[in-house]
């Protein structure tokens, strides 16, 4: 559904509700869609019983929701005790449960330590999104978690799979989750000078990669989880498989807590990496979903893949998803990891929204506006994090 | 059914998720209503809040059935 949309050019972002906004520098976001008179709206009760669902944060019941169509899609259902111990779980996120976090701090505060539940601490914990998913699916194999701020989803899926290829699983549920959406974070991003907040009365025009009147990111929310699989143990049993992750870089910049480096050598050497372990030339790639998250940085990722691809730049497409449904943070890059396998899958790149004036000439394809149908064989994904963290990921066509 | 069995009753259904059937007074948290040991540490905070009365560790630890509760809170919730 999200997928549909995001082709057909349509935003997520919106006036933020549930909370007060008005004296908040940035009032939109890209808000799961709950009303039921929207196509595909989300209903938490579908993935959590209403009891249990009180005492988690949102990020937690979002990987229940994405863990259990990932498991289903891909036919998984460890039964025997050798399936379950060779099936693990690597959920991130890159802030956990802020909501509950805000919540409990103000009872402690207006009610005393004897009021806190004893399930805010099982509520916030980042690996408990992870770890609510091991208990429902029965996954006994490696439990872990990433947090690696916006580099959390893709740090996910690489280590997950380093875990399958160092053969510590057969199968990993992996991916990243997040539910940032509330005043506090809100108003701490917007203090970090990194959101939009000009475009508050035109929610649909805020989150615009790589256009000169960009100016911050548009918060989003949810979560994705892929189903990682050793490829003889997915052949064997029949498995559709989308796509095979060839390559997983990593690297830091070491340079600023919140600003990529300006040369953009953290993300060339990631990107690099990326190829190195996969084993191909960057002019084999087809597709780039960056990490493009309307911020000044987005020149720096460009520049960076410029590099990268020498003089085969005109014959590169890469776009930027977040112009669809905003930064969802430790789950963008676990999202936008989907969307490159679904660009490999569908033959189609997804548009990058927004971009009326780029803000710098470049002969690669930034995919304005509209979806672009082409042979995509393989992708890579950017995410880059606060801290100076890097992560990018390779996916290859698997040939039918 | 007193008046605090009605409301122990109340906050017993809404906190675990149970049929009011099996909310009898002679259930237990455990191993009659599905409860885990944080549900019930969850369920006496909902006690005091609603019955306006502090129950220590020890009084909490012989809290396990919904009538322990509604004897509890007629002697001590006034």
């Amino acid at each position: 559904m999200t997928w549909k949309k995001i082709l057909e050019g349509q935003s997520g972002a919106r006036r933020v509700t549930g909370f007060e906004s008005d004296d908040l520098a940035c009032q939109i976001a890209c808000q799961i869609p709950r009303d039921p008179s929207v196509e595909g709206a989300y209903n938490p009760d579908d993935w959590m019983d209403p009891k249990e669902q009180r005492k988690v944060d949102d990020f937690i019941v979002y990987a229940m929701a994405a863990a259990d169509q990932a498991l289903a899609d891909a036919n998984w259902k460890p039964s025997t005790y050798d399936e379950q111990t060779r099936s693990g779980v690597l959920i991130g996120s890159g802030i956990g449960g802020l909501q509950g976090i805000e919540e409990a701090a103000n009872i402690l505060r207006d009610k005393g330590p004897r009021r806190i539940s004893p399930f805010f601490i099982p509520g916030r914990l980042i690996n408990l999104a992870g770890g609510q998913v091991s208990i429902r699916h029965g996954l006994k194999g490696p439990n872990h978690a990433v947090v690696t701020a916006c580099s959390t989803g893709a740090h996910a899926i690489g280590d997950a799979a380093r875990l399958i290829a160092f053969g510590d699983a057969d199968v990993m549920v992996a991916g990243g989750t997040e539910s940032p959406i509330c005043r506090l974070s809100l108003a701490g991003f917007a203090a970090c000078r990194a959101l939009s907040t000009s475009y508050n009365d035109q929610p649909a025009k805020a989150s615009r990669p790589y256009d000169k009147d960009r100016d911050g990111f548009v918060m989003g929310e949810g979560a994705g989880v892929v189903v990682l699989e050793e490829y003889d143990h997915a052949v064997a049993r029949g498995a559709r498989i989308y796509a095979e992750v060839i390559g997983y870089g990593l690297s830091g910049d070491a340079f600023h807590i919140t600003a990529p480096s300006e040369d953009g050598d953290g993300a060339f050497r990631c990107m690099s990496a990326a190829l190195k372990r996969a084993g191909v030339m960057a002019s084999d790639i087809d597709y780039v979903n960056a990490h493009g998250t309307s911020t000044m940085a987005d020149t720096i990722e460009l520049g960076a893949v410029e590099r990268l691809v020498g003089n085969a730049a005109n014959r590169l497409t890469m776009s930027s998803t977040k112009s669809s449904i905003g930064h969802l943070l430790g789950a963008a890059g676990a999202v936008e990891a989907i969307f490159s396998i679904l660009a490999i899958r569908d033959s189609i790149v997804p548009p990058t929204l927004n971009l009326d004036n780029p803000s710098v000439e470049t002969e690669i394809d930034l995919v304005a506006h509209k979806a672009k149908p082409m042979n995509v064989d393989i992708a890579l994904s950017n995410s880059f994090g606060f801290g100076g963290t890097n992560a990018s990921l390779v996916f290859r066509k698997v040939a039918a | 059914m007193s008046d605090i069995a009605e409301r122990v009753k109340k906050i017993v259904i809404e906190h675990l998720g149970v049929d009011s059937e099996k909310v009898v007074l002679g259930a237990s948290f455990i191993d009659d209503l599905g409860a885990d040991s944080l549900d019930t540490v969850e369920l006496v905070m909902a006690f005091e809040e609603e019955f306006g009365v502090e129950i220590p560790d020890d009084a909490a630890e012989t809290i396990l059935t919904v009538g322990d509760a509604v004897s509890f809170l007629e002697k001590n919730a006034g």
